[in-house]
């Protein structure tokens, strides 16, 4: 019998494979075989761990020691000093990790860790995505066998409504009501589809799932279609998610092969089968009748609803679509049990939620907390702060559907409901930090953009009504906006927002809206006293050389990219503000620190 | 997939693969210390005939990891076995032989196999 002594676990994650982790891995896999290692040792390729700022990270069992930001050159002390030898090298551990008396902790009492709970991502960065029989040994496709053999459909629904399970999409529509409509709609032929097209910009909590445990969403899917009765599923995914998709073709290709799709699964009548589908990345196929008319093969355009997909989706049939998240959390709730998972969270927000941490935060990543979680625990623990000692300003949630929490909310707990309360929404799990440097009318432009390039055009009050509320906020941030615009502003978005087609028109004005209702004196600024106070609305800014501390060694101008800078060497240099592009070179690299940004 | 008892079986199969990868923590560990030293007296026999041990017995819940020096070199061979709620017991001049019957005898009947324990080094010199 073969002897393994020791895994070494390399994030093949989408973060650390840009850093370069499969440099790391045939680097690895030499070393190994140069010290003779290559029999006792082996190398396992897995998905996000969730520190993705700290990659490409290396976790070697039995120790457990976790290896930050490893470079190729650092492997083979890796493996002469710690493998060989059995001596952890401190120099790469990540640094939280190593205690004061100089020992090294376990990875669950590390601040990012302590405060999450891995439900949804239980098996990333744990099991080789490409290995099904790794995601069996840690109990994969018993929830399906166990459905099967034992349970009939309306005590699988009844189990999932129970479990108070709501969707992770974004719109958060509990799980076991939908299941239980398509299973009563009347058809001959029924679907399971799931979405996992994912455009907030920002977001890769679904995509972090596919790649880390794709066999997770296909067992809950053959779930879902016992449930329903169906015999047929599809899942949406964006081509721009290359590694997401071979991953989960490897997943259903071996599926086939042990016979967990296709005919008599588990000795029982049960049949089905399940097909990926490409869409091109357009944000409103994200929308779930846009996304059946792509799946159709029809260029993706929303429908009005009703009729709900439950009653009339994919070619007409009921369909049940739910999100790559919602279908992760299904194994765990029926191996577990509906009490179980419905102790964990708050009174109507029930299990835990992924987000992608990011923006101006210490330990960008993915993170699930249990549903309930303050934001302050989210920033000030698990994120592990603001960098530079800067302020927290606010947290942008539901990305250009969703809105922001101020900095005197930070208490508020993240649950479905507290979130709608306070003018924002869960979202799909985009968590973005912002701090003092960020103007919050910038924002609101920033997710306009994206909304006006994501209109699919087919209603006007999205169409026309995104451009023209665009358009009012680059008036605004170039200084040439009046209270009027503000007052009209507010009223297109209550307009838009209650007469657009669907979600993407309905939800786009949020950004807006939610930054009025907070940052109101921000918009007045801007317009009244044609200041930036953030200082980020370039056309409000102006950089001038004090001519006090300006010694005259003409760096500035070499560097300004336009030659606004002008002066004789030894006497102070001025800028020509007509001229000025306002990058901010010059004051970067003055070093007498004599050139300011007014705001 | 034809039945609940297959799926088990590739589980169980798999899980020794896998169980290496369980956070440390509840269960037994027994430490070699693998250093230059170590390795020079021999430590990697050792280690390998705690691991076969390990696996021939199939105990799950014992893990086999490596450590560096430990810091008493002229004794080398140096295995430290820590069974939660016990003190940790300090072997030295570890041999193949030795190490499966601190298996047997230690692991498995949790009786300290007190004549290799460091202390009766000690007290010998
Ligand atoms: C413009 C728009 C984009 C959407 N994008 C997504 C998406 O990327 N992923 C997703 O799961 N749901 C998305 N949704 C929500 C879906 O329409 C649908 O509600 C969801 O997939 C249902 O699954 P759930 O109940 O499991 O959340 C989007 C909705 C709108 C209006
Ligand atoms: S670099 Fe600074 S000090 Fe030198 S000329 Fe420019 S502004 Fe003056
Ligand atoms: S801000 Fe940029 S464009 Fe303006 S003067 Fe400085 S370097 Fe030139
Ligand atoms: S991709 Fe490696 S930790 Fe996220």
């Amino acid at each position: 019998m073969e002897l393994v002594r020791s895994h070494v676990l390399v994030c093949g994650g989408t973060g650390c494979t840009s850093s370069g982790c499969e440099k790391i891995i045939k680097e690895m896999e030499n070393q190994l075989k140069k010290n003779n290692l290559d029999k006792e040792i082996r190398v396992i390729k897995t998905g996000c761990f969730g520190l993705c700022a700290l990659g490409p990270i290396v976790i070697v069992y039995p120790e457990g020691a976790f290896y930050s930001m490893v470079k190729p050159e650092d492997v083979q002390e890796i493996v002469e000093e710690h493998l060989l030898k059995g001596r952890i090298v401190k120099r790469l551990l990540y640094d939280e990790t190593i205690e004061e008396d100089d020992t090294v902790k376990s990875l669950n009492e590390v601040d990012f860790y302590k405060k999450q709970m891995r439900v949804a991502l239980r098996n990333c960065g744990v099991i080789n995505p490409e290995n099904i029989e790794e995601y069996i040994a840690f109990d994969g496709y018993k929830a399906l066998g166990k459905v099967l053999t034992e349970m009939t459909p309306e005590q699988v629904i009844d189990t999932i409504k129970k479990s108070g399970l709501r969707g992770r999409g974004g719109g958060g529509f509990p799980t076991g009501l939908k299941w239980e409509f398509t299973a009563k709609a009347q058809g001959d032929q029924k679907y399971v589809a799931c979405n996992a097209d994912e455009g907030d910009p920002g977001a890769f909590m679904d995509r972090s799932v596919l790649e880390g445990d794709p066999h997770s969403v296909i067992e809950a899917m053959a779930i879902a279609a016992y449930a329903v009765g169906a015999n047929q599923g599809y899942i949406y995914v964006r081509a721009e998610y290359p590694i997401a998709v071979s991953r989960l073709k490897i997943a259903i290709a071996q599926a086939k092969e042990y016979g967990l799709l296709g005919q008599n699964i588990f000795g029982t009548d049960f049949n089905f089968d399940l097909e990926i589908r490409l869409g091109a990345g357009a944000f409103v196929c994200g929308e779930e009748t846009a996304l059946m008319t792509s799946v159709e093969g029809h260029r993706g355009e929303p429908r009005p609803r009703p009729p709900f997909p439950a009653v009339k989706g994919l070619w007409g049939k009921p369909t049940l679509l739910n999100n790559v998240e919602t279908y992760a959390n299904i194994p765990m709730i029926i191996l577990k049990g509906a009490e179980w998972f419905a102790s964990i969270g708050t009174e109507k927000s029930k299990g835990t939620k992924v987000f992608a941490l990011g923006g101006k935060i210490q330990n960008t990543g993915l993170v699930e907390i249990p549903m309930g979680t303050t934001l302050r625990e989210i920033v000030e623990e698990i994120g592990g702060g603001i960098p530079n000692g800067k302020k927290f300003k606010a947290a942008q949630t539901g990305g250009p559907s969703g809105g922001c929490i101020p900095a005197d909310l930070i208490d508020t707990p993240i649950d479905y409901d507290s979130l709608i309360s306070i003018g924002s929404m869960m979202g799909s799990g985009g968590l973005i930090i912002m701090d003092e440097d960020t103007c919050m009318v910038d924002i609101a432009k920033f997710f306009l953009e994206f909304t006006v390039d994501e209109s699919c055009g087919k209603c006007s009050p999205c169409r026309i009504g995104t451009k023209r509320m665009l358009e009012i906020l680059e008036k605004i941030t170039n200084g040439n906006g009046t209270m009027e615009d503000i007052e009209n502003l507010e009223i297109l978005c209550k307009n838009v927002k209650s007469s657009a087609l669907c979600g993407l028109g309905q939800t786009a004005p949020n950004p807006i809206l939610s930054t009025l209702r907070y940052f109101k004196d921000e918009y007045i600024a801007h317009v009244q006293d044609k200041k930036c106070p953030a200082g980020v609305c370039k056309s409000l800014l102006a950089y001038t050389i004090d001519a006090g501390l300006c010694k005259g060694c003409g760096i500035c101008a070499k560097q300004c990219p336009v030659n606004a800078i002008s002066g004789e060497r030894k006497n102070p240099y001025k800028i020509d503000t007509e001229k000025c592009i306002k990058c901010g070179v010059c004051m970067e690299k003055c070093p007498f620190k004599a050139i300011f940004k007014n705001h | 997939m034809k039945s609940l008892a297959e799926l088990e079986e590739i589980r169980k199969r798999t899980l020794e693969k896998v169980n290496l990868r369980k956070d440390r923590g509840e269960g037994i560990r027994v430490v070699v210390g693998m250093a230059t030293c170590g390795i020079a007296a021999g430590a990697r026999p050792v280690l390998n005939a705690f691991m076969e041990e390990v696996a021939k017995r199939n105990l799950k819940n014992v893990t086999v990891a490596q450590t560096g020096c430990i810091g008493v070199c002229r004794l080398e061979p140096v295995v430290e076995v820590y069974i939660p709620g016990q003190e940790k017991v300090t072997y030295v001049k570890m041999t193949p032989e030795k190490a499966v019957q601190i298996v047997n005898e230690h692991i498995v009947n949790n009786k300290p196999c007190i004549q290799y324990t460091i202390g009766a080094a000690e007290k010998r010199n």
